[in-house]
């Protein structure tokens, strides 16, 4: 009897969603327990040509987590989409682009040239990566930037969305619960394109603080003074990004006394999380003078970059013009 | 002779004002471009930044954002709120690359449809000065629909999962 199987794989991604794997602690071994595990870079070695090799539709689940950078990770999402039944999204990244989407705000030659000549590097002889190098034995290659990062879902059809920076360990336990469930025949897969692994409701629908009528004359930031522990942070002119953002996490930042940064991207009902979240923020400036609301709006240095800090790719706007037109 | 570039404007107005603006800039038969095409919100303060982003993100080449004069809503403060959104949308598209020209508020009552048709006319001279905005139309911004080749095998009830052992 062969047991179904499993992989899981990072394109542009930081790992932390294998850590939040792992951390569903004992329930990794329900994972080894009811599944194969055929190809996971980060915890046992095996080669793309072994996933090339595999009969199409051999894997059952596969965890994709990162955004798209470049044409290894374009490749690798073709791969296993062909390879794999169910293919998840998995974690911010892989769902809206995540903080690499971030790079979307720049063109790659602003972008190469902030990483390879700034003050902070070490780099006399400006000396930088070529995506192909002869050598005696023959050509070398390196995998080539595209001008905007994707998000998983704009180079394949993805089957199910989990959201998170990472995902919340428990609800990636209940997710492997149910995958178990279904494998033995006891449960139902959610309607396909669903978002697995999180609520739809706001993230203040689980903060523990209590909320009363926003008004704010100046953003401060958690580092400028001591908010007060049981009210909510964007009452206290701290930017937090809850109201727009889907619930699941448990507002783990908020009770925390740190702002919610919008992990869990839209819910449902939103086409573009940073819209939602502007409207938001804006609808809270308590002036009527167009040149104060400026000056509140000073509070907020890098708009584009708080409102997107996980979803620029998978905005309506998806790229600023200086990185989609840059044909470098 | 080349061909002028006609831009294209999504314009929101609001019931109680601007849309009248407009509509009385139409009975006094006053001309202005017709580049521009009016949506109506019953406020101006229902303004939804989606909005705004769809209207580039499908191809416009400007919005303009019209409603009551401060003081005038007839929902007592909701154009402030639309200020509000207005003044921290430019400066998230200017990040993005779109001029801030080519969003712009307007505060027309619905007696003003003089000023209405002179203020259109003066923005679409202006954006026609500075070019399509050309969002939608970048060959690598094209997307694999959500379940676009999703195949049959996948997703049947559980017992068809290929690869399952029984």
């Amino acid at each position: 009897m062969s047991k179904p199987k499993f992989a899981m794989y990072w394109a542009a991604a930081c790992g932390g969603c294998e850590i939040a794997v792992l951390n569903t602690n004992e329930k990794i071994l329900d994972v080894d327990a009811n599944f194969d595990v055929v190809f996971w870079p980060v915890a046992m070695d095996a080669k793309y040509k072994d996933v090339e090799a595999m009969a199409d539709k051999s894997i059952l689940l596969t965890l994709f987590n990162g955004a798209i950078r470049n044409d290894e990770n374009e490749h690798i999402a073709h791969l296993l989409r062909k390879k794999s039944q169910i293919l998840v999204a998995f974690g911010a990244c892989a769902t809206q682009g995540g903080i690499p989407g971030l790079a979307n705000l720049s063109n790659t030659q602003s972008m190469v040239d902030t990483a390879f000549s700034t003050i902070s590097t070490d780099n006399p002889d400006d000396i930088r990566p070529q995506t192909e190098y002869k050598m005696p034995e023959g050509k070398v290659t390196i995998p080539t930037l595209y001008p905007a990062v994707k998000s998983l879902n704009q180079v394949v059809p993805v089957d199910y969305y989990m959201p998170g920076c990472p995902p919340e360990s428990h609800q990636i336990a209940a997710v492997i619960d149910l995958v178990v469930q279904v494998v033995q025949g006891k449960a139902q897969l959610p309607p396909a394109g669903a978002v697995i692994g999180a609520g739809n409701s706001s993230v203040c629908e689980e903060c523990t603080r209590t909320r009363g009528e926003k008004q704010i004359k100046k953003f401060a930031r958690i580092q400028d003074f001591k908010p007060d522990p049981a009210v909510c942070l964007l009452e206290q002119g701290i930017l937090c990004c809850g109201s727009a953002t889907r619930s699941g996490c448990g507002a783990v930042c908020p009770k925390a006394a740190v702002p919610c940064v919008g992990c869990y991207g839209a819910t449902d009902d939103s086409p573009d999380h940073g819209a939602r979240l502007l409207n938001a923020v804006a609808s809270v400036i308590d002036s009527r003078d167009p040149a104060e609301v400026e000056k509140i709006l000073d509070g907020i240095p890098d708009p584009a970059g708080m409102l997107y800090r996980f979803g620029m790719p998978g905005s309506l706007l998806r790229a600023s013009k200086s990185a989609w037109q840059y044909k470098g | 002779m080349a061909q002028q570039f006609e831009p294209v404007i999504i314009g929101f107005t609001c019931n109680w004002c601007s849309y009248r603006a407009a509509d009385s800039a139409g009975s006094g038969r006053l001309k202005y471009p017709p580049n521009i095409r009016l949506i109506r919100l019953m406020c101006s303060g229902r303004i939804d930044t989606t909005f705004v982003l769809q209207a580039f993100a499908n191809g416009a080449d400007a919005v303009l954002i019209s409603g009551c004069h401060p003081g005038d809503c007839h929902y007592v403060e909701q154009n402030y709120k639309a200020q509000s959104r207005f003044l921290l949308m430019r400066r998230m598209l200017a990040q993005m690359g779109i001029e801030p020209q080519r969003l712009q508020l307007l505060w027309a009552s619905a007696a003003e449809g003089t000023i209405f048709a002179a203020e259109v006319t003066r923005m679409v001279e202006e954006i026609r000065k500075l070019g399509p905005l050309n969002w939608g139309s970048d060959e690598r911004r094209k997307t694999a629909s959500r379940d676009e080749g999703l195949s049959s095998s996948v997703l049947r009830p559980s017992s068809s999962l290929q690869g399952v052992a029984a």
